[in-house]
């Protein structure tokens, strides 16, 4: 039984099994003499093979069979798998196939986050077990994220053909595009839900956050003109500045005993952010006026270091998402063919794209019949495997005064600010913080 | 998609290619043309959805395979307001909601239908293929006589 008294000087907080993360993890915390001598983020979902078994498959199956790995983010699957081999056969996909790309992640966006802001973590916030019970006393809050998600819903059913694991997108465009007229029923919904988006940011500005400021380097993708979904530099808040070609060069994964999925890290830096926290922190200025004005109101400054706050800043990228959404269908032309044509070539191609959870990586080494002959995934939560630990680490030694149970809640707290997906990652959520 | 429908709502979940998975599906698909007086739909079982559409109906028939232990081929028939679906039936995904998370939490928001009748089928193989075991398959022929019967006596 957990403990109610403050944490002693040597103790092991343990959580066995991780709720509401995708996968299946666990969480590991040791204190010895009144510190923190040890901290493991497990992850014990299977490893998944799914860079073995793309090898010897055409480039136009990667589209489809890496969106398998994630029922939550398929969309961020494709659209890097798409850009990759674009890239590697050297096409440029633009116009408005480009901004139907741009919609589509808009879909994913919204489903993801008001998934995470509403069902999986504010009942961290609210002090309750699960979504369920959080209904009962917050229904309202529960019907407005349920109908926001659907918003999210219908615009990755109409462009992608189906809810879960689209299937209408293909390297060089999709395979149908949409009518304007096809394209109108959104307007209405998306306009509602630009004011559901609001509502749930004072919702969420609303909540009690923990005093937890950290000095993170954050990485994201930055555009010139944009708020960053499909293209960019790779930037970092300590220097870094790439095209996704150098990722390989700049970052690294390595195996870790604890974890089935690698850890990766900056080479001669360390740990690093990616994620809503680290795109706001990057792109503030490439959000929308509404988007940084309700920011604003919600008492997040231009930057924000408190991983807690990330619930916000979902809050804020889902109203981006609903704007951008709105003036992508408003400017909609349905363009004269559904696809560029693709050549295929003996080349390397890169795709780096913002999935919910932050950049996702793909390289692909291709012949020149267009077979896939190796494939690098670099999944966001693989990349923000060390930073959880470090969070860990501070909170629980920041907290060492809070009683055991209440210290367990909010270290499973802090690993859900990242929204981590596992099934993503292994290619992992149990707790467990001990005192001896 | 209008979901305002009176009819009383008949839905199959489950996936086709994981073998007996997909019994729930086989069932609605053997029962869409016996049923003119319903609505009948595939689901993927993704929670959200079925929250909506439990909360836009009068009447509501789920199926769906259930992996309890118990010998394979059992038919459950849980009626939704006199006990709670058992989590461990239905648990398909741990950060989307499963089923019996989403009839709990339809439960709490007071939107549950006036009738909700959740039929289970213990399936004995889950491996990925396509086709259920001989034992699942006789489960199905029996749940369609039950829901017939059950539906004959609303209309």
């Amino acid at each position: 039984m957990k403990s109610k008294k403050p944490i002693g000087r040597s103790e092991i907080l343990k959580i066995n099994y991780l709720a509401r993360v995708e996968g299946e993890g666990a969480m590991y915390v040791r204190v010895k003499s009144g510190k923190v001598a040890d901290v493991k983020l497990r992850i014990f979902e299977p490893p998944r093979f799914f860079e073995a078994f793309l090898r010897g498959r055409r480039y136009s199956e990667a589209p489809d069979l890496t969106a398998r790995i994630c029922g939550i983010c398929p969309v961020a699957y494709q659209m890097s798998a798409c850009h990759a081999m674009e890239n590697a056969f050297g096409v440029l996909v633009q116009g408005q196939l480009r901004e139907l790309r741009r919609l589509l992640y808009c879909g994913e966006w919204i489903e993801s986050h008001v998934l995470h802001i509403a069902m999986l973590n504010a009942p961290d916030f609210l002090g309750y077990p699960d979504a369920i019970q959080m209904a009962r006393d917050h229904p309202d809050l529960v019907k407005l994220a349920l109908q926001l998600k659907k918003t999210g819903n219908s615009i990755v059913n109409l462009l992608g053909g189906r809810e879960i694991h689209p299937i209408n997108v293909r390297v060089g465009g999709f395979y149908r595009v949409p009518t304007k007229a096809e394209l109108e029923p959104l307007v209405e919904k998306l306009k509602w839900a630009q004011d559901a988006s609001l509502q749930l940011i004072k919702v969420a500005a609303g909540l009690t956050f923990p005093d937890f400021e950290q000095d993170y380097e954050f990485v994201a993708l930055r555009h010139p003109d944009e708020y960053p979904f499909n293209e960019g530099q790779i930037v970092s808040s300590r220097g870094i500045d790439i095209p996704a070609r150098e990722y390989d060069a700049h970052f690294a994964e390595e195996h870790v005993e604890h974890s089935n999925a690698l850890h990766s890290y900056i080479k001669g830096h360390g740990a690093y952010f990616v994620g809503p926290l680290a795109r706001y922190n990057l792109n503030f200025n490439r959000l929308s006026p509404m988007a940084q004005q309700a920011a604003k109101e919600a008492g997040l400054g231009e930057s924000c270091r408190n991983p807690f706050k990330s619930i916000i800043v979902r809050g804020v990228e889902t109203l981006w998402a609903c704007e951008e959404a709105l003036r992508i269908i408003t400017n909609y032309e349905m363009p004269p063919a559904p696809h560029v044509e693709i050549r295929p070539r003996t080349a390397v191609g890169y795709g780096c794209t913002e999935a919910p959870r932050g950049i996702l990586y793909h390289r692909y080494r291709l012949d020149n019949h267009g077979v896939i002959l190796d494939a690098t995934i670099i999944p966001p939560t693989s990349q923000n495997q060390k930073i959880i630990e470090n969070d860990l680490r501070n909170f629980v030694a920041e907290n060492l005064d809070l009683p055991t149970e209440k210290l367990s809640l909010r270290c499973e707290q802090a690993i859900r600010n990242y929204d981590p997906c596992i099934s993503c990652a292994t290619h992992f959520l149990k707790l467990t913080v001990e005192r001896d | 998609m209008d979901y305002e429908s009176g009819m009383p709502l008949i839905v199959g979940i489950g996936n086709e290619f994981r073998r007996d998975d997909g019994v729930g599906l086989e069932i609605v698909r053997k029962l869409r043309p016996l049923v003119p007086q319903a609505e009948v739909q595939e689901a993927s079982g993704e929670g959200a959805e079925l929250v909506e559409l439990l909360s836009e109906h009068n009447a509501v028939y789920l199926f769906d395979a259930v992996s309890s232990g118990a010998a394979p081929g059992t038919i459950y028939r849980i009626d939704s307001h006199k006990e709670p679906v058992p989590t461990k039936f239905f648990h398909y995904s741990t950060h989307d909601f499963s089923l019996a998370e989403a009839i709990e939490l339809t439960r709490a928001l007071g939107s549950l239908p006036r009738v909700l009748v959740v039929y289970g089928i213990e399936g004995a193989d889950f491996d990925p293929g396509v086709g259920l075991s001989e034992v699942v398959s006789y489960a199905v022929d029996d749940v369609i006589k039950q829901c017939l019967a059950e539906l004959a006596t609303v209309s």
